[in-house]
């Protein structure tokens, strides 16, 4: 199906349900239950799920595919949306010219940075890429205020011309982003005994373009561009010595990885408009690392699961206080319960970039292949080693 | 005139600290082969030993003091630190106030540990496989010490001044015949550059001047053959990354007057040196010494107002700006060596 084979089109089909049932799938528990908190189906966080997923498949079609770590990749997910946000500004408050426009501007820095960086490869790859982000937060965050907001950020005002739109509404207030009037941030709600499941206009819009990126993403993963690039990751030198340029190649995939990058960043300014100097930081950068590698490189599925995965933990985590745990352990003995709770304090609330740390460290430890590689070695310890044959919804890293 | 020379004296500050890490970050890099992105935590760290020390000194028990009432007519309770009552009032008001000097001795065997405990815990692990992947776990091991830092000391910054006598300024100007009060620089971040060329002199010549350090950069030089001699290589490049796992740790200690620490600087710095040591030549230890002060001095002059008018923004991106370009001009850095890094 869509010149996929079958495996891919399951991978798929199960990415399709899941995303589309996600306000079902996340709130498995009734509302005002106590295990209600760990509930995901509310729009922003699902928002975000999707979002961050787009942001993870660019990143691995880069890192996954051709071995080059960038640093910097955060910077076009902040010209993303500070591009939308302009165009919300200039044009009106429809998404789809914003998002067109994000791609655009991320893809062009793109071939800008792409083509220096890419004279490199390894740790100096990185660090230029690095270097280059840095350089736009700093000028994003200091010179180019008029531009970008400076400390306080790019934000919508009632003065904005908006020519295809109104520059107020009726009431008099700053308009919302919308999709021809269907408003993004506009949801309905369910009630099925005691579950309430929220339908989210900006999240189905975001989850529709997550599902053509990864349908894009699959092709280029199975397409000879494809193969070229795990060529360039497995050896280069003999690449060139076949008499093929690596270069285009890999600036190609920057570009691309790039523009999902900007996308993912239009995308953000179409669920909240405005934009901030802070979303290109070099931590932003190491974020979506983070979610790649957890997820696992190289996989189609993986950088989505791992950015599902972080986002859904930084929430509950978050969201946990010691109350909660003295709760959880109330049928240990007092003393060994205030013991417990004390262990576990500094991971929790504040504390979730620690575990985020730790949990990264193990996983590069110990399972370079990240959750999709936990769950393949689940599998075979379960049934045994024939089960290789019938694996079908993940796929093997790219070596 | 006098202002290049203040600019010059500005950029040697910072220029010293790049330089202490990117050394430290080079010197492992260079024996161990690993590149390290903990190495800023290192720093933190180090400045973070002078934070605990200054706690531990400044811990007080309350006496009441029957003779003064506080302004609500109760009797006053008075806080004595315990070093002034062990050792007299005005030795432990000294050792207080020397609380980061001090910090030098206090740091130095911690900081060994830590380097120690990171290499046969963690680094070990990772000389066999990809660059990346010892970028990625070191950048985790740096989130996890950043983190655990912030658990305990939160995320504000702490003021942890000078001793007393380094407070003020010294008038540069006057003492090399210009008028007096054009330059003043304050003594401690002159202290700071003192420091560093004493620890930058003292690496080096551990290196050059001891059977040790003959045999460390015979390891560096040719890791296998050294080893087939019969030396136990591993063991001293373990001690080498302790010893640049200290250097670090000094270059955070003395930081602390200059600039209030908190759990992120270690990140802030870590990125800058990586620069510098790019810019310096991967593997050359005096290239990351060199190009610690020029980037430092470098900054600083883009810092000047008549600069900043004529190109806004500049004193922002001057090092990236600079590294690029000698990135992409001259790959292998001021004074790489060949063979080192390359592809």
């Amino acid at each position: 199906m869509l010149g996929l084979n079958k495996k891919d089109t399951s991978l798929l089909l199960i990415v399709v349900v899941l995303t589309l049932f996600a306000p079902f799938i996340l709130n498995p528990f009734p509302e005002g239950s106590a295990m209600a908190q760990f509930n995901a189906g509310y729009p922003d966080l699902m928002q975000r799920f999707v979002i961050f997923g787009i942001f993870a498949i660019g990143f691995n079609i880069l890192f996954g595919l051709t071995g080059y770590l960038s640093f910097g990749h955060a910077a076009f997910l902040g010209i993303g949306s500070y591009g939308a946000v302009w165009m919300f500004k200039i044009l009106g408050m429809n998404v789809l010219p914003a998002i067109v426009l994000a791609v655009i501007v991320a893809g062009l820095f793109a071939v800008v940075i792409g083509y220096v960086s890419l004279r490199r490869s390894g740790i100096y790859f990185s660090i230029l890429t690095l270097a280059f982000a840095q350089m736009m937060f700093a000028l994003a965050y200091s010179v180019l205020t008029p531009i970008t907001g400076g400390e306080t950020g790019l934000q919508l005002t009632l003065n904005d011309p908006r020519i295809l739109g109104a520059s107020q509404t009726a009431g008099g207030n700053i308009p919302v982003p919308s999709l021809f009037g269907m408003e993004m941030r506009s949801s309905t709600d369910l009630e099925i005994a005691g579950w309430v499941f929220t339908f989210n206009v900006g999240y189905y819009f975001s989850a529709l373009i997550m599902i053509l990126a990864f349908y894009l993403s699959i092709r280029i993963f199975r397409s000879p561009f494809g193969m070229m690039l795990r060529a360039i990751k497995s050896n280069q030198n003999r690449l060139s010595y076949t008499g093929l340029n690596p270069r285009p190649y890999t600036l190609a995939a920057f570009v691309i990885s790039g523009m999902y990058a900007g996308l993912a960043g239009g995308l953000m300014a179409s669920m909240d408009p405005l934009a901030g100097a802070e979303r290109m930081q070099w931590t932003a950068s190491g974020e979506v690392v983070l979610m790649t590698i957890l997820g696992g490189t190289g996989t189609l599925i993986g950088p989505v699961l791992g950015a599902g995965f972080i986002k859904y933990f930084e929430n509950i985590f978050s969201k946990i206080n010691d109350n909660i745990l003295h709760q959880w352990f109330a049928f240990l003995p007092d003393g060994l319960e205030d013991f417990v709770v004390f262990i576990i304090h500094p991971f929790i609330g504040k504390g979730w970039h620690l575990t985020l740390g730790i949990l990264f460290m193990l996983v590069v430890i110990f399972l370079p292949g990240g959750l999709v590689e936990g769950g393949q070695r689940i599998r075979k310890a379960i049934k045994g080693k024939k089960a290789d044959d019938t694996e079908t919804a993940k796929t093997e890293p790219a070596e | 005139m006098d202002a290049i020379i203040l600019q010059i004296l500005n950029g040697l500050d910072k220029g010293s600290a790049y330089a202490l890490i990117a050394l430290g970050l080079t010197l492992i890099f260079g024996t161990l082969g690993v590149v390290n992105f903990a190495h800023g935590a290192l720093f933190m760290i180090g400045a973070f030993c002078a934070v605990t020390l200054s706690k531990i000194l400044n811990l007080s028990f309350e006496t009441i003091d029957p003779n003064k009432t506080d302004f609500l007519g109760n009797p006053l309770k008075v806080k004595t630190p315990y070093v002034e009552s062990w050792f007299g009032p005005e030795t432990g008001a000294a050792l207080i106030d020397w609380s980061v000097p001090l910090a030098i001795l206090f740091s130095i065997p911690i900081m060994l540990l830590v380097g120690v405990i990171m290499e046969r815990g963690l680094i070990k692990h990772f000389y066999k496989r990809e660059h990346a992947d010892q970028i990625l776990v070191t950048f985790g091991l740096a989130i996890v010490l950043q983190e655990i830092i912030k658990y305990y000391f939160g995320a504000n910054p702490i003021p942890t001044p000078a001793p007393d006598a380094f407070k003020g300024s010294f008038d540069f100007g006057a003492a090399i015949g210009f008028d007096p009060n054009t330059i003043i620089y304050p003594y401690w971040r002159l202290v700071y550059f003192m420091f560093s060329v004493v620890i930058i002199g003292g690496v080096f010549a551990f290196l050059q001047f001891t059977t040790f350090g003959m045999v460390v950069r015979a390891g560096m030089a040719d890791r296998e053959t050294v080893g087939l001699l019969g030396i136990d290589i591993d063991k001293r490049f373990t001690i080498m990354f302790g010893l640049a796992a200290a250097v670090a740790g000094l270059a955070g200690v003395m930081y602390t007057p200059i600039n209030s620490p908190n759990y992120h600087m270690g990140m802030d710095f870590l990125v800058l040196s990586f620069v510098v040591v790019v810019v310096g030549g991967m593997g050359s230890l005096p290239g990351a010494v060199l190009a610690g002060f020029l980037l430092g001095i470098l900054e600083s002059f883009a810092s000047m107002r008549e600069v900043i008018d004529l190109i806004p923004g500049i004193n922002q991106i001057i090092i990236y700006l600079v590294a690029i370009i000698i990135l992409l001009t001259r790959p292998r850095g001021l004074m790489g060596r060949k063979g080192v890094m390359e592809e």
